[in-house]
């Protein structure tokens, strides 16, 4: 198992370097200069810009800036965004909001893709699941920017049970309708998970050996039916929680919600090289942890599952 | 042979007592399926009595509402199933009446079930122990932990697991096939109940397991007064393993009575065609009467009165013994020298899968390699069909080592080689109508035009007897018989010198199975084709082959012309092996 581990740890050097390398190269790409775009309108002192040039390398040719990134890197160094804020200091600060936010939402999804799942599984055909479709379809179909307004509107401005953007330091209970509108987005991919999960491991033969041995259908359901569907809603689950912990943009832009989407978002527009490689490579490294962290739940999950020394 | 005569006395002995209310009355059930087209009868009106102590066995091929039945005593019918009809009484209470509470009372505690495939019937994620320790916990007979980890050890040890408490821990997967059976048994008697359905509990299993856990199950019911109801394909089986016998056929019941009555005179003319195409009372009789051309006389006769005008597969037995001795002085076809195969197993190792394996197969004949699951056999197969590289060792295929031949020789090459698969159902493409499956081997080797490509198409649908109109449908319509034979006819497509059957008639119900040996035979005598035939079941091997190589653990250890190996084993494996072969006890007095 360690040895698995320290394998996939391994793999994930040289996605590192391949993704860090592409990201810089298409900042790099990017039309325009980001120091004369630095001062907006105003024309600053050749000096000042020679100078600037220097500091962030950008007089070098495209390679060698690269290397001195990689090289800060190791030693620790992010390196810093044009407003001379330290990187690091940047994802220390919107990281933890983008992860409570992600939670969240996980837990909603969770909760109510695998319930709304497992009724729908369980009485296939009915009414429940006729209409857990039709919900389904039209929270999958409306764009993330509609539900969003729409549930500002309703929630927060109409019924006034949330507020409408997120006040500073981004306490919890201002991220719970941002939550809610990011877990509509996969609710109806859980739901259709589970249910089809459910409906195939029902017609399972050991479903039926349980019932004869003569246990009732309250424990059939949870002990031998729900266990056994989760585990492809898991891979999806985690996959989502990726997805989410990089970044919401959209949600969180209209939220207000300071995390690393939005934060992520100005930064590219900024063309703030450091800032966005940095953000990036820390996005991939989330990525790749999350995923063997699911191929290890795997193992915990189905036991049939163990990976080789 | 006689252990199995006086288990018999013994349950005749104890069993019917006639003024005694019956344990499981069936009266006039009836089970429908719903569907788009309306209700689809699946059993019509099946009268089933048993009494407490006696066993009796529901026998019939798929399809035939044997196993509907089962599911319907416990009130668990897959999917749109119901009963429509009849009553089932449980020591005098309507089961079909039972309230959902009621029947969960029952399961269990008064009706043990059995189920068929081991590999399906326990949960992958959880241990061996926590299956068990729930049935007991369900049906109270245990209660506190210790109590009931105690009573799922006592269970396992009485079905035949004799280290229960070490592998309480253990995931299904990592048990055989037979031990996962054993586990299934002893949940099944978890709660002592006091009738036993046992569902094709073994047809997964090898035949030397599947005589040792039915030997065990045997003993086991008898020791605890279980009464057993039986459900299997196998009429030679049913035979040994029951007092009473119930002839299933499309939902109804044809036949019923003592077992032994119905073998020796069977009535009805479905049961007659078991009787005749059972490859284990076949090669059975054809033993009895000593030699196949001694048979010819007397037996004849008697299987042309029992089976009419229908498969009989003593006569293909003999039809094929005049072949083989037109083809004993033939140039062997394929000749395998010390083959070896070692597969090398990340972890554990090397594992020596085909160790030393030297052969010669005649042309025009056939060769079994017979072996349990494991030993083998299907490897050589694959190396033979250069699916599979060889480690060391020589094939010499027509007179060529087949390690020297490559790119377009061995293109070739493959066209005079074709395999037969076990699985009718995973060998054909969904998506490719008959037609085009059978043509595709023309396609890839370029044979011919369009329309005589088309032409060879239907030829080889007569020769393999089925319908020019199958030309255009797909495999999802037809029944597993016409699959294989499809199959078949596409191994054919070539003019193949040497077929590979791998397993070919493991899959098929008797009846369908003895069809396809027929036309093996047939195939054979017309177009004078070479088989290596690869089985686990030496009943069928008695009919078809000239030569067998019984297989053990990846070395060949008795290799013989069938009568050699049927009359005179030499190896204690060998006599495993027949000794299994179901109603090799039962005497047919032919």
């Amino acid at each position: 198992m360690a040895g698995y581990i320290v394998r996939r740890l391994l793999q994930a050097i040289p996605v590192l370097l391949g993704t860090t390398f592409l990201i810089y190269f298409m900042v790099f790409a990017m039309p325009g200069d980001p120091i004369v775009a630095l001062f907006g309108d105003k024309t600053p002192p050749p000096q000042v810009i020679e100078q600037l040039r220097e500091r962030y390398h950008l007089d070098q040719p495209f390679i060698v800036q690269y290397f001195i990134f990689l090289g800060n890197i190791f030693r620790g160094d992010l390196g810093t965004s044009f407003s001379g804020q330290p990187v690091s200091e940047i994802l220390a600060a919107t990281f933890p909001v983008t992860l409570r936010l992600a939670l969240l939402a996980i837990f909603f999804e969770m909760v109510a893709g695998i319930s709304v799942g497992l009724i729908s599984g369980l009485r296939k055909g009915g009414i429940f699941d006729a209409s857990a479709l039709v919900v389904s379809l039209i929270l999958i179909s409306l764009p993330i920017f509609v539900i969003a307004f729409v549930a500002q509107y309703i929630f927060g401005i109409q019924l006034g049970w949330f507020r409408t953007t997120v006040g500073s330091g981004a306490p919890t209970q201002d991220l719970i309708l941002p939550a809610l509108v990011l877990a509509t987005i996969s609710f109806a991919q859980i739901t259709r998970l589970t249910r089809a999960s459910v409906i195939d491991t029902d017609t399972q033969d050991f479903v039926r050996t349980a019932a004869s041995k003569g246990l009732p259908r309250t424990r059939i359901v949870p002990v031998h039916i729900l266990r056994n569907s989760l585990i492809p809603v898991v891979t999806y689950l985690a996959v989502d929680f990726g997805v989410l912990m990089v970044g919401a943009t959209v949600t969180e832009g209209i939220f207000n919600v300071p995390g690393v989407g939005r934060t992520l978002y100005q930064a590219i527009i900024r063309g703030e090289g450091p800032t966005v490689v940095s953000f990036v490579t820390v996005m991939v490294l989330i990525y790749l942890v999350v995923n063997l962290l699911v191929d290890l739940l795997y193992a915990v999950l189905d036991p049939r599952i163990r990976y080789a020394k | 042979m006689t252990e199995i005569v006086n288990g018999a006395n013994v349950q005749q002995q104890t069993s019917v007592d006639v003024g005694e209310r019956p344990l499981l009355e069936i009266k006039d059930l009836q089970v429908g399926f719903s569907t788009q087209d309306g209700l689809v009868k699946a059993v019509d009106g099946v009268n089933i009595t048993l009494y407490r102590g006696q066993s009796l066995a529901i026998v019939g091929e798929s399809g035939s509402g044997k196993s509907t039945t089962a599911h319907a005593i416990i009130n668990l019918l897959p999917g749109t199933g119901h009963v429509s009809g009849g009553q089932i009484l449980l020591d005098g209470q309507d089961l079909t009446k039972a309230s959902p509470r009621e029947m969960e009372a029952i399961r269990g505690r008064k009706i043990g079930f059995v189920p068929q495939d081991p590999m399906s019937n326990l949960n992958p994620v959880w241990s061996i122990g926590f299956q068990v320790e729930e049935a007991i916990k369900a049906n109270g007979i245990a209660t506190g932990r210790k109590e009931v980890k105690k009573r799922a050890i006592e269970v396992l040890k009485q079905a035949g697991l004799q280290d229960a408490d070490r592998r309480l821990k253990q995931f299904p997967h990592q048990f055989s096939g037979g031990m996962r059976q054993r586990v299934l048994i002893g949940m099944g008697l978890a709660a002592d109940p006091q009738l036993l359905i046992a569902d094709e509990p073994t047809s997964a299993l090898d035949v030397t397991v599947q005589r040792v856990i039915l030997d065990h199950l045997e003993s086991l019911t008898r020791e605890l007064g279980t009464t057993l109801l039986f459900i299997t394909h196998d009429l030679g089986l049913a035979a040994e393993r029951a007092e009473q016998l119930v002839v299933m056929y499309k939902g109804r019941v044809v036949e019923s009575g003592p077992s032994v009555q119905i073998l020796k005179d069977p009535q009805h003319p479905y049961t007659q065609r078991l009787v005749a195409a059972a490859p284990s009372l076949a090669s059975r009789r054809i033993q009895a009467t000593g030699s196949i051309s001694a048979a010819e006389s007397s037996m004849a006769d008697n299987a042309s009165d029992a089976a009419g005008d229908t498969i009989d597969l003593i006569a293909t037995a003999e039809a094929r013994a005049e072949l083989v001795e037109a083809a004993a002085s033939a140039p062997p076809a394929i000749i395998v020298e010390d083959l070896t195969k070692v597969f090398k197993i990340r972890g554990s190792g090397d594992f020596t899968a085909v160790d030393g394996v030297s052969f010669q197969i005649p042309k025009g004949t056939t060769m079994a390699l017979v072996g349990e699951s494991g030993s083998g056999k299907s490897t050589v197969a694959k190396m033979l069909l250069k699916l599979e590289d060889v480690t060391s060792g020589k094939i010499v295929v027509g007179g060529k080592d087949l390690a020297s031949v490559t790119g377009k020789e061995l293109f070739n090459l493959r066209s005079r080689m074709q395999p037969v698969f076990q699985d009718p159902y995973g060998s054909l493409n969904p998506l490719r109508n008959i037609g085009n499956t059978i043509a595709e081997p023309l396609h890839t080797h370029k044979v011919g035009t369009k329309a005589t490509r088309r032409a060879r198409v239907l030829e080889l649908l007569d020769q393999v007897s089925l319908p020019r109109t199958l030309v255009s449908r797909y495999p999802n319509e037809l029944s597993g018989g016409q699959r294989q034979r499809i199959a078949i006819a596409r191994a054919l497509a070539l003019k193949p010198e040497i077929v590979v059957l791998d397993e070919a008639v493991s899959a098929l119900d008797v009846l369908v199975q003895a069809q396809i040996l027929r036309l093996l035979a047939d195939l054979q005598a017309e177009l004078g084709l070479t088989y290596l035939f690869i089985t686990h079941d030496l009943a069928v091997v008695r009919v078809i082959a000239d030569h067998v190589c019984v297989m053990q653990r990846g070395r060949i250890v008795e290799k013989a012309t069938t009568d050699e190996v049927f009359d005179n084993p030499q190896e204690q494996y060998t006599r495993d092996l027949l000794a299994a072969i179901p109603g090799a006890g039962i005497e047919l007095g032919a």
